[in-house]
Order: C-alpha cells, then structure tokens, then sequence
C-alpha cells in the first residue's frame, strides 16, 4: 500500500531543492503585495525631483532616462567620494552571516535576499564592477556583475523591502548599517525617478502645506480644537493650544499622523492635555502650522530631501522667537533630529540650551540640537513629582512597550518611556529580551512602507513583532501595545488585527493624559477613547 | 468525528503514538522545506522562538496537530492549532494549495515510516479513515486560509478608513468623502 | 560541487604548484625566496596605505553611531555608557572591546522558555567562539614568527612562545597556535558549504583566503614537524631579507619555499579583498563616533544649501484662509497684492 498510492507532496508543486541558480542568476520577480505604487508624478514635479512620469513597477519598461547607467554609475561615485560610511561598507564585509536572520522580513519573508548582507551584495556586486580592480580583472570570481535592468529592478524591490531599522547594525562586528546603503541606495534610484508613492506624496505635500497629509493651515487649527470639544467631553476641562505664537517660550512639533488618524489622535490629545495642565505651573508653548509635521519622508527619499523639509523646524523656531523646540513620539523624526538636524540646519545658535520650565532641569543632552523629546520632558516631570497621576485609571490595561527601531539604535532612549509608563499604568510587561530595546523588531511598516497596497509584505516583516506580543498575552494577558512612534500607532493596529486582535495600540501620552488628574476635571468614567474605566463599567459613560 | 473515532482501533493509535517522533520529525522537515533551502535550514535549525516565529510555528503546528488527530479531531482545537502556521502563509509566496498542502504530507510521511507495519498488521481499514481525519483537517485549513485572506482586505479597507474617515468625520466633512477618497 | 569555492581551491593549488615547479624544478630560489616576497611587501604596504587614504578621503557627513543602549540623558535612567558611548573614552572602550573580543558578534543573545519543553536553550555562540580562535591563534603565529626577523630574538617573542608551546609532548615542542587555526580555518569553511544560507552568500572571495591560509598553516605545519626545514639557513634567508642584504642560502628545502610564496600571494592579495576589514573596521562611523549627538554640533564638510519652501511662501498661499480661521500672519493683505519670492536658496 505504501508504495502503491501517490505522494501528496508530488501533486502540489512545491520546490524542496535549492535554486540551481546563484543569486546573481535569479532575477527578481517583482509580486504583488510586496511592494508600493509607484510615485506620482506630480509629487515628484512639487519638488523638483528627476524623471517625473506614469509608470507602473510591474511593467517591462520603467521609462528610464536613456543615459540611466551613466546616471547610476556618477551616482555611485559621487556618494563614495561623500560618505566614508558607504565606502567602507561596500568593502569590508566578510559574509559572515551573523546578520542574516536578525532581518524581520527575512524571518518574516523567508527570501533569501532579505537577508541584509545580500541586501548590500545587490549594490556591492555593481560597485566592485565598476570600482574595484579585482572586479574589473576577475568579474565574477570577484563577486562582481555590470549593472543591467534586472539588476536596477532587483534594488528597487528589495530596497524598497528594507525600513531601515538597523537591527542588523547591532550586530555586524564592523558595524555595516543596512540602514545606510539602503538610504543611499535610495537616493540613486531615486535619480531615475523611481521612488514609491507613499513616499513620495507625503514628502511632496510637507514641502508645500508643511505635513505629510497635506492638511492645510485652517484644517490643522480645525483637526485640534475638535480635539479640545473630545477632551472636554472626557474630562469636563477645556484646554486651550495656541498656534503660531510668536513669543511663546517652546515650540511643539509632533508627526501630522497624530492629528490625522486613530489611534494617534488620542496620543494628541494627550499632549493637549499635558500641556493645558502644566500651563498653570508656567509652560508657555505653541503649535505650528507651517512646522506641523514631525515625520521626515526626505530621509526615505536622499539626504537632500531629508534636509530641505527639515529644515522648516529651526526656521520656524527662529521665526517665532522660541527658546527651544520639544518634540512629540515618533520614530524616524528622531534619529533625524539626533543624528542629523544641528549638522544639516544647524548651528542653532538663536535658541537657548533647553530647561525645562516647570522643573528648571536642564537638558543638557540636548544643548546644541536644542530639541527635547517629550518623553524626556515627561520623565523629568514625574521625577520632580510635577505631576499628580492615579495609574489606577490605567487598570483596565496590561501594557507592553514596543521600542521604535529609530529611537532605540539611533538614539539610545529606551529608558525613559518605561520610567514614564511605569508611573502612568500599574501593569506593565516587557516583551522577550532579544526582542526589545536595542534589539527591537521593526513594526514591519517603517520608512515609508505602510502603504496598503504592499500590506502583506508589512504582515511578513511585522510577524517578529507580532509573535513577541503574543508570549506577552498568553503570559500576562496583555491587551494593549504601547509605543513612542506614529507610524507605529498606524502600522500596529493592522499587525494586531491580523495577529492578535484583541490586542491595542497607544501612545505613550495617551496613557499619561489618562492617568493625569487635572485641577477641575469632572468625575472620570471614561477615558480618552470613551471606554468605561474599571469599576466605572456601570456609570453612565454620558 | 464519533464514528471515526471508533474506527480508528487501539493498534493503529499505538503504532502511531511509537513512531510519533519520527513521524513529526519527517513532517515539520517537509513543511519547512516548502521555503528555499537557505531559509530553510534557518526554520530548522534557530531554536529561540523569537528570532524564528515561523520555525516555531511549524514545529508546534505538526506536533500538536499530530496529537489533536489521535485524540480524535475537534473542529475547534484543530482550527486553532492550525491557525498560526496557515496566518503566516496566507501572507507568504505561496498559492493557496501550497499553503495548505501542507496537511497532506503527513499521509505520505506516515505511509513511509510505518506503511510496511500498517500492512503487517493488517490495519489498513484504520488507516483509511485516520486518512479521512486528515482530508478533514486540510478543510479545516481551507476555511482558516480563506479567512486570513479576508482578513487581509478587511485590514486594508479598515485601514484607509481609520486614515481618513474619523479626521474627515471630526471635520464635519464626511459627506463630501465618497466621491474623492483619496484627497491628499 | 560548488563552483565558487572549486575556483578558489584550483586557484590554490595551482599557487601551490606554481612555487613547487618552480622551486624544485626551475631553480628559481631568488625569485620565490626574494623578489616575491619584497614585491608582495611592497603591495601590501602601498595597497593598504592606497586602501586606507582612500576612505579617509571620503568624509563623515553625518555621525550615524548605532546606539545600542540607553543614552546619557537624565538622572532616572542609567545610560549604558559602552554600548551608547557619549564621549571618546566611551568610544575607545567600544572600539577595543570590538576589536579584541568581538562584542556585536557575541550579541546573539537567546532566549529560553523555560515553561514548555518544545525548545531547549542551544548556544549559538560558534561563529563567535571560532572567529575569535582564528584571528588570536593567526595573530599568535605571526608574532611567533618575529623570531625568523629579529636577531637576537625578542623577549617577548619568546615568552609567547612559550605560553604557546605549553603543551610540551616530545621534540619539537608543539605550539597551539598552528592548530588552533587550521581547526578554526576549517570550521569556518565547512560553516560556509554546509549551512545553505552561507553556502548562498558565500563568494569565490571568500573561500580564497580560507584556502591560501589553509595552505599556509598546513605548510608551516609540516615543516615544523615533519618535512622538517634547515631552520637555521631559513634564517639566514629571512634576516637577510628584513636587513636588505638578501642571501639564498643552499638546502633550506621546497617547502619553505612554497610557504614563504603563499605568504606572499596573501600579503599581495590583502589589500583589494574583504581582509582589509583589518583596517575597515577603525573607519566604520557606526562604532566610532559617540552617541550625544544632540550635546555637541557635528560638522558636514559639504554641507550645502538647499532650496526650501520658507514661512512667507506658506503664508502667501494660505493668508486668506488662515486669516479666517484666526491664525496670527505676518502681512496682512493690502490693496495691493504684495508679491514675494517664494522661495529661497
């Protein structure tokens, strides 16, 4: 009988041998679900960018400028002769493979060019043909191939299936960013035009009305009063922002996400709140329409890009005469700040060092930047006891902390929103250890990737993640996700669905504002989302 | 499932209970070798749990699937042991049989190990209808499948909702939506 | 078969050929016992040289340090002060512990579950364990072998070998070293054929060097325990070649002569292969700039400006609106339309 009846696995075709095919030799097969719409070209024609035009990623013909190699290969040098970072990367990786599975989307994906260091082979393999002697002389056997259109189609799937998280880097012993050559790799491609949509139109409409949704100055003002009529129907209090005050001692800039979309806005509000209740206690702060938007979809774009929206912070803090600038929870606007914003639009030197106002510490981290995270500022309040918090009306929640790829290796703050949460909530979980912190996996969405169209690719790379909550719920009935980032509170409530739905995602002033007792407020029964707080369950949550 | 349970005699269970570790080990190496071979060799052999959420998923898949077939097959058990691995491919490269396909390698993989015993031991009859509890649960997979797809453009249409209804409904804009979604 | 590591080995051993027939059959002693070795020298050193101006040239536009761990902020929070360095003491103890044990590559930190026996803890600390082995018992060999350059030979030199030749069975002594690194060159190796994630990534380029060590290792081995070398007269040929007063003494045997000509390809080969990570790695911007970046201002020698979309042409498109829904403006609309550059460099 064994041997009679056909094997199952032989009527489904499945391949179980290796590709015969080396990886050079297995040419990208661009899928759908795994990748963004190409950018619109009018986005692209806002901003002045190169080959603006209708073209469709899973077509043969790209429309390509006719000298298109000579434009990868005058951008390949270009930025060897500007980044000693690329430059040294593309020469001194061994293979060692110690990178290779701590990629989310090769764990997630099980492609095999996810794994980083092939990632980077993809660009090293073009630059040893075309820059180093022993790819010249030996081509292959160097590891070298000439550039073709399958080799540019392959970059762009897979740079485009990389956010730049820099786990990788945490555990390179040279330190090679993955990060890094994905950025400049990029930034050549987008020579020929070929960025992805969700990327490009965001960066197009924060040039213009000064954030990525393109909401225009009046419609900003509109989004948070309807914020101040949410809070007060919450809390009995009404709070009051100001915006483009000249004057007002900090300016506040936070990513246009939390304005725009659930469950960010609460975080919002929770910044509202905050504010209104230290205002008494002397804050004197502002929002601003013009520098509305926090996130920086240049730095997905080129250095260039990343700098030219950038720039309107320092522009507007000058403009409005602050002191110094706080800045709200977000990822990538982090590390842009941290690591590149005194250097690009820097020196800063019409602000002032930043002390905080109500507890006179000074941030002396930040004393040339001039630019304080909010949970910095939030962690020295409760230190100094400045706020008067009941983590009880955060009860009803067991909370885990997602750290955000870019605050946590390209910043190092990891500590303070846990010491801020811990004041906030009663119950609090960490996540596995590999898999927090520095160590942290990536949402799965970053660096321009939460698009929709590509949503099974931000399933796969959000799978690490997703896996790492589930251990915490099973083990601690953890039902709600916290996190400092905005593409985090869009991309999260997505992964949780597909994952683990009964699990919810928060910013971190989202649960501050919660737990805040404020001077006046009416009896709490719910809290900002209009859910019962525990034993507040029969109340008439009005 | 009752009837089945009765058919499936003492003698064929034992049989399958002796070579349970051999039987999972061929089987969890033939669903990870649906993976290329590079990533495969990672499933099998990363053991934490974390930096390998598929491998996991795998191995306690077949070896708890293994065990709900002998107990005897309760729809819900077995649509929630299965959900895991077939969550993970529903958003993989795999067409929809190779997702599921899965399921119908431990016919062949039990057939290898134990077959020659099987026949020895004259239990085909109980085999046959232990065989018929793995056609179920490869239904069982179809409908979970079918699911994760569904819920795949739910999240979709879910999400560019959230993105943009509650800001327009804040607005008060909301009537004006429907003829320019997009609205950027 | 793999044909990338089969090119690397047939290129191996037609070096090794190549010394032999040379050697034994063509009596080309100078050529393989000195002009080889000055030559590859002489690459060596420019190549290198060549290699690290090269990336020195480029500069350090952004310092993109990968934090891995708690930065220095506030008395709450203990930063990590290593793996997060914020000043250059920091950064050198980050160097140095990268450099000498290999940090990131020992951060493959696992985790157990401890309540269910489906997974069992497995130390996955091998790569690490084994690179280390292969770059100490390397840099051992290479000390040891000051004593074919110094005359007399130096303290320390002796007393590593010594500590190397701790294992005294029989004559000659035996050292570790030599050991320690064919076993580590062979792990490393079998580790990038038999795990077909590694056999994927792995390049010609890197099963070369593998193989040429290997050679080297195994040639050296054999002349120290079994087709043993004139040693004395190798000496002779090696100080005459450190003191520029090069010599070919008679009878040293073939097999130095294949060893030193392998050294030689190495030495050539270093500068344009992925060994120049020995260098590379001093220059990497990830490890080697502290982490407070927002403490003190980092300069961009290229920094240039760009075009932005300034305030006053935000403010030009939206006046009226935002006039209306009470924003402050800078201008408020006259009778006549006040044009403005819109934007500006």
């Amino acid at each position: 009988m064994a041997d009679e009846l056909p094997k199952p696995e032989e009527l489904i075709d499945v391949e179980h041998v290796p590709p015969i095919t080396g990886w050079m030799d297995t040419p990208v097969e661009i899928r759908k679900g795994m990748y963004c719409y190409a950018g619109n070209p009018k986005s692209l024609e806002t901003l002045g960018a190169p080959n603006p035009r209708q073209w469709n990623p899973t077509d043969e013909d790209w429309k390509l400028p006719d000298n298109w190699k000579e434009i990868v290969f005058e951008g390949l040098r270009e930025r060897l002769d500007k980044f000693r970072s690329f430059k040294v990367f593309m020469d001194i990786c061994v293979r060692c493979g110690a990178c290779a599975d701590k990629c989310h989307f090769f764990i997630g994906s099980g492609d095999p060019k996810n794994m980083p260091v092939l990632r980077a082979e993809l660009i090293r393999s073009v630059y040893r043909n075309d820059f180093t002697k022993a790819g010249k002389i030996l081509g292959r056997l160097a590891g070298a191939r000439p550039m073709t259109l399958d080799v540019l189609k392959e970059w762009w799937y897979y740079l485009f299936q990389c956010s730049e998280c820099r786990r990788c880097s945490v555990f390179c012993p040279y330190g090679i960013d993955t990060a890094e050559i994905t950025i400049i790799g990029r930034e050549i491609l987008n020579l020929l035009g070929l960025n992805i949509d969700w990327i490009a139109t965001p960066v197009s409409n924060c040039y213009r009305t000064g954030n990525h949704l393109g909401i225009q100055p009046h419609a900003f003002k509109d989004m948070l009063e309807f914020f101040v009529d949410d809070i007060e129907e919450v809390t009995g209090v009404r709070v009051e922002p100001s915006f483009n005050r000249k004057g007002a001692e900090i300016l506040f800039i936070t990513p246009s996400g939390d304005v725009f979309a659930d469950p960010g806005t609460y975080t919002a509000m929770g910044y509202m709140i905050l504010f209104h209740y230290l205002r008494d206690l002397g804050l004197d702060i502002t929002w601003s329409t013009y520098a509305s938007e926090g996130g920086n979809f240049g730095f997905f774009t080129s250095h260039e890009t990343m700098k030219r929206l950038n720039a309107k912070m320092y522009y507007e803090a000058k403009r409005l005469g602050v002191k110094w600038i706080l800045g709200g929870e977000c990822g990538h606007m982090w590390r842009v700040i941290h690591q590149y914003m005194d250097t690009m639009n820097g020196p800063a030197d019409f602000l002032e060092e930043p002390v905080s106002p109500i507890t006179g510490t000074r941030f002396t981290n930040a004393k040339s930047t001039k630019m304080v995270h909010i949970a910095e500022f939030t962690a020295d309040l409760i230190y100094h006891k400045k706020l008067n918090l009941d983590p009880s009306r955060n009860d009803h929640l067991k909370v885990t902390f997602h750290d955000s790829c870019n605050p946590s290796r390209g910043m190092g703050m990891l500590d303070e929103p846990r010491y801020v949460l811990q004041n906030v909530c009663n119950n609090f979980y960490e996540m596995p250890s590999n898999t927090i912190r520095e160590q942290t996996f990536c949402c799965g969405s970053g660096s321009g990737l939460n698009a929709g169209e590509d949503m099974e690719l931000r399933m796969m790379g959000g799978m690490p993640r997703a896996n790492a909550v589930h251990f915490v719920k099973e083990k601690y009935d953890v039902n709600m996700l916290a996190c400092v980032c905005a593409i985090d509170r869009a991309a999260l409530p997505a992964l949780m669905d597909y994952y683990e739905p009964e699990v919810g995602v928060t910013g971190l002033h989202e649960l501050v504002a919660n737990a805040l007792i404020l001077p006046g407020e009416k009896k709490k029964t719910t809290n900002l989302r209009g859910e019962p707080l525990l034993g507040m369950e029969d109340e008439d949550a009005e | 499932m009752g009837a089945i349970r009765q058919l499936l005699s003492n003698d064929l269970e034992k049989l399958l209970i002796e070579s349970r570790a051999a039987i999972l080990q061929e089987w969890f190496t033939l669903v990870v070798e649906t993976y290329p071979s590079e990533t495969a060799r990672f499933l099998k052999s990363q053991k934490d749990p974390f930096a390998n959420p598929v491998g996991r998923a795998v191995r306690n898949g077949v070896e708890d699937l293994f065990d709900e077939l002998l107990r005897g097959l309760n729809r819900e058990h077995a649509g929630a042991l299965l959900d895991p691995m077939i969550r993970i491919r529903a958003i993989q490269n795999f067409t929809p049989s190779e997702a599921i396909g899965f399921i119908f390698f431990l016919k062949t993989v039990i057939r290898k190990i134990i077959g020659k015993k099987i026949l020895e031991r004259n239990l085909s009859q109980e085999f046959y209808a232990f065989e018929s509890k793995v056609d179920d649960l490869g239904l069982i997979a179809f409908d979970i499948y079918m699911k994760c797809r569904e819920k795949i453009y739910e999240i979709k249409a879910n999400e560019f909702r959230n993105r943009h209804y509650s800001a327009f409904r804040r607005a008060g804009l909301i009537s004006e939506v429907p003829d320019d979604p997009a609205l950027k | 078969m793999n044909a990338n590591y089969m090119y690397s080995l047939i290129a191996v051993i037609v070096l090794l050929l190549l010394a032999y027939v040379g050697v034994a059959g063509l009596h080309l002693e100078v050529l393989f016992g000195i002009v080889f070795p000055y030559v590859a020298m002489a690459i060596f050193v420019a190549g290198f040289v060549y290699k690290l101006v090269g990336w020195a040239k480029s500069p350090v536009p952004f310092p993109i340090t990968t934090t891995s761990g708690q930065q220095v902020s506030l008395p709450m929070v203990s930063p990590a002060r290593i793996d997060n360095p914020n000043n250059k003491l920091g950064v050198v103890i980050r160097m140095l512990l990268e450099i000498f044990l290999f940090r990131s590559l020992f951060r493959n930190t696992k985790f157990e579950i401890k309540d269910t026996n489906k997974f069992s803890y497995e130390m996955e600390k091998w790569l690490w364990l084994f690179a280390l082995a292969f770059h100490y018992a390397f840099f051992v060999v290479l000390i040891r072998h000051l004593r074919f350059f110094t005359e007399p030979v130096l303290l320390p030199v002796q007393w590593l070998e010594k500590l190397d030749g701790f294992f005294q069975v029989g004559l000659p002594g035996i050292f570790l070293s030599g050991f320690v690194l064919m076993a580590a060159v062979i792990y490393l190796f079998l580790r990038r054929v038999w795990i077909p994630q590694m056999r994927y990534i792995s390049l010609p380029a890197d099963y070369f060097p593998l193989f040429l060590i290997l050679a080297i290792a195994a040639s050296g081995i054999l002349m120290r325990y079994v087709a043993k070398v004139d040693i004395v007269n190798a000496k002779e040929l090696t100080m005459g070649l450190v003191t520029l007063r090069p010599t070919i003494p008679e009878g040293i045997g073939v097999l130095f002569y294949v060893h030193v000509f392998l050294v030689s390809v190495l030495l050539a080969y270093f500068p344009f292969s992925k060994l120049m990570h020995l260098g590379g790695i001093f220059f990497c911007p990830t490890r080697n700039l502290p982490g407070n970046t927002r403490e003190f201002r980092y300069e961009n020698p290229w920094n240039y400006p760009v075009k932005i979309h300034t305030y006053e042409a935000y403010e030009d498109e939206f006046r009226e609106k935002m006039i209306e829904a009470g924003l402050p403006v800078e201008k408020m609309p006259g009778p006549e339309k006040n044009l403005e550059e819109g934007e500006k460099e």
